[in-house]
């Protein structure tokens, strides 16, 4: 089971409150937590990744565990932590300034 | 009873205006805000199933959505978003004339189908038309448009290279016009399928070939359909006009303050009655002089008058967009629209007075008006 925390945008769009839990099949990556995540949600299809090349958009962030992910392998092992539930995957939209 | 429904699309959210058809200032409801937060580029509902409406969401962190609505509004149901355009998108020119991959970036524009709810046109950034046949689920690109020949040729403007106006022809379905900032109008006579440029008489000085046959900057095309061979442009500079579906332009700006502006609009029961906000430019865009001025034209263009009643004439500085203004089709007609400091005034005489009908909205970027019966 991974814990999976959305920016305020993206739970209201997909109509939840809180962390997301998601059972992932398979070794838990960002593709496949994201995949998971996108199935649940057919909302979220193209808000966090391009519906084509599947690529994070721009101004999206991957954290967990005190660490950007956002440029690590879509296909890239998530840590211990993400993978056993101890720590949350977080989406959210960078920085805007302003 | 009647009554009139104003859609307005901010830069942090939809509302929906609720007024009886007698349209007193104090007499709107205002509803929202919907999707609060998002950029609402458009809402516009359906002519054939008024409680039928469409929203174009837009965030540049989480990308478009598209939201349809069955109820007039109360509540919404997001549906397809994804805009792939047909084949190898090709490249158009970049800011430095450099070729430029397509990429999709927004929809500036909704316009449903004049007899069926579940049809809906999409006219994105960057430019190319769309249309649904399905309620908005899924989006197919009418590709002929961008590969008629010109496509690699065109170049963004300023605020993107969007297509932002879809005229549909009210007894021939096979035409569509469509105008694209900044590379002009593009007419289509055999449903969307083939296209040609139609800018001959536009002149824009500011390019290197003043009459090229694209490359101009058109702001806003309105048409009245009783007359749809007669088609009022607001362009970046002059307002211009054609009798012949767009073969041809002549200039009508006339005795404006300043030919610069985004929207113009067409009274509901005079077609030769029409509207613009002059906006000064070419970099300050606010009204001229502080003063909040429609302008109304009785005559089809040139002669022009100053519609002041109601609308401040003083420390004025806000812009209106060229989505957002719109007519009812009541009797005496409204008119409404809304600035970039978060007013929507309406007039319910056609222009004579004018009021604040809500005052303190996000800015907004369009005003679409149903009257309801």
């Amino acid at each position: 089971m991974i814990r999976v925390v959305l920016p305020l945008h993206l739970r209201r769009l997909a109509q939840v409150d809180g962390e997301l839990r998601l059972d992932v099949e398979g070794p838990a990556t960002q593709r496949a937590v994201l995949d998971a995540l996108e199935a649940r949600h057919p909302t979220l299809l193209g808000t966090i990744r391009d519906h084509g090349t599947k690529r994070r958009r721009a101004y999206v962030r991957f954290f967990a565990c005190g660490r950007d992910l956002s440029h690590e392998s879509a296909d890239a092992p998530l840590p211990e932590a993400v993978t056993s539930g101890a720590e949350p995957f977080v989406v959210l939209g960078a920085l805007a300034g302003g | 009873m009647s009554g009139v429904r104003v859609l307005v699309g901010t830069r942090k959210g939809a509302f929906v205006l609720t007024s009886d058809g007698k349209r007193e200032a104090r007499g709107w409801s205002v509803n929202g805000p919907h999707f609060a937060g998002w950029e609402i580029f458009h809402v516009k509902g359906s002519p054939a199933e008024p409680n039928r409406l469409y929203a174009s969401q837009s965030s540049s962190w989480f990308g478009q959505v598209i939201q349809r609505s069955d109820d007039g509004g109360t509540t919404w149901e997001p549906v397809g978003n994804e805009f792939a355009y047909e084949g190898v998108p090709g490249t158009h020119q970049w800011y430095d004339g450099t070729p430029h991959p397509w990429e999709f970036a927004r929809v500036w524009h909704l316009e449903p189908a004049l007899d069926d709810p579940d049809t809906v046109y999409a006219g994105v950034e960057d430019a190319a038309l769309f249309r649904s046949n399905d309620g908005g689920k899924s989006w197919q690109e009418l590709a002929g448009l961008r590969g008629h020949g010109s496509g690699p040729h065109w170049q963004p403007g300023a605020g993107g290279m969007c297509l932002h106006t879809i005229l549909l022809h009210p007894t021939d379905p096979r035409r569509i016009v469509i105008a694209i900032s900044s590379a002009g109008a593009f007419r289509s006579d055999d449903a969307g399928k083939t296209w040609r440029p139609i800018n001959r008489g536009l002149v824009s000085a500011q390019i290197p070939n003043p009459t090229a046959e694209v490359g101009h900057c058109v702001h806003r095309i309105a048409m009245h359909p009783s007359r749809p061979d007669v088609l009022f442009m607001q362009k970046h500079w002059d307002v211009m006009r054609s009798d012949d579906g767009g073969e041809s332009w002549r200039e009508v700006s006339g005795n404006l303050p300043c030919d610069f502006g985004f929207p113009i609009e067409v009274h509901a029961h005079e077609p030769e009655t029409i509207y613009v906000v002059p906006i000064k430019s070419d970099s300050e865009h606010f009204p001229p002089d502080g003063k909040l001025r429609v302008y109304r034209s009785r005559t089809g263009g040139n002669e022009w008058e100053a519609l002041t009643n109601g609308l401040p004439q003083r420390d004025c500085y806000v812009n209106v967009l060229r989505d957002a203004m719109a007519v009812d089709s009541l009797d005496p007609c409204g008119i409404y629209f809304g600035t970039t400091g978060g007013q929507v005034y309406a007039s319910a005489d056609g222009g004579d007075r004018w009021a604040p009908i809500v005052r303190d909205l996000p800015p907004v970027l369009s005003v679409e008006v149903q009257t309801l019966s």
